[in-house]
């Protein structure tokens, strides 16, 4: 699934890397606020969920070649997070949902969680 | 072993800096995607520089990463000055750590970084001075034979 799709039919706000979305592919879901483990499951075309705002998960989405980022609970990362998202072209948003409901959300157009071979 | 040197660069890494950390590590992985390896080693070599990178940022005063390529591997050297590890066995173990807080907050220090440096590596070596510093050495085993060495020069470059 098109993370421009996602965007349509789930509340959020794009933050940066808005022109990335039409050709970015959603393969998998994670919800993590652990960027090691991400790290250590990564594969192509994961959609992070978190509740962390700072520069390391635009650095850990750049190495693990992540299809994006939505930041949970209305949180909003500094100019230079944002900034860095957009240098680097990692789609990155908000919304004002917790964790578990946007994750609600997410399996409910159809998404699945990514799992550890 | 004596084999012909593809590309050779140094980065800095600043410890304590959170914002910046990382960014060598996206440095490697850009230049890995120009050489064209396969994006499975280029992620391979990504995560480990980028755990061994935070792992500066995190535990010492400063440091750097050195990459090297040869014909049939990819090298980085991760080497700080600071406090260094007393117990390497304990601290490749899973779940070791002795993260502060304000670490754990970013994400990081879960005691999983060597370990998920060690699974990405196809060899890995670690020594540790107390009071001086550490060095890890990550070998990726990678055919980079098809890649002409003239072909990378202007990216290796930028």
């Amino acid at each position: 699934m098109r993370l421009k799709d996602i965007i349509e039919a789930v509340e959020v706000e794009v933050l940066a890397g808005a022109q990335c979305l039409p050709d970015r592919e959603v393969v998998t879901v994670s919800a993590c606020d652990l960027m090691s483990d991400v790290l250590a499951f990564a594969k192509p075309g994961i959609l992070l969920v978190t509740g962390l705002t700072n520069a390391q998960i635009i650095r850990t989405a750049q190495i693990a070649d992540l299809s994006g980022i939505i930041v949970v609970r209305g949180k909003r990362p500094n100019a230079e997070t944002i900034e860095l998202a957009e240098k680097m072209h990692i789609p990155l948003l908000s919304t004002s949902m917790h964790m578990f409901e946007l994750c609600s959300e997410l399996a409910k157009i159809g998404l699945a969680g990514t799992h550890t071979e | 072993m004596i084999a012909e040197t593809v590309f050779n660069q140094g980065f800095e890494v600043e410890g304590g800096d959170f914002v910046r950390g990382g960014e060598a590590s996206c440095r490697i992985l850009e230049i890995l995607k120009e050489l064209a390896f396969p994006p499975s080693i280029v992620r391979r070599a990504g995560i480990a520089a980028y755990e061994a990178e935070m792992n500066i940022v995190m535990y010492a005063d400063d440091g750097g990463l050195e990459l090297t390529v040869t014909p049939d591997r990819i090298v980085i050297v991760v080497a700080d000055r600071g406090q260094g590890i007393p117990d390497i066995e304990l601290a490749m173990r899973d779940g070791y750590s002795t993260a502060t807080d304000e670490i754990r907050e970013m994400g990081f220090g879960a005691g999983m970084g060597l370990p998920n440096i060690k699974k990405n590596s196809d060899e890995m070596k670690i020594s540790s001075t107390l009071g001086e510093g550490t060095r890890v050495e990550i070998v990726i085993k990678a055919n980079h034979g098809e890649v002409r060495c003239e072909d990378s020069r202007p990216c290796a470059e930028s």
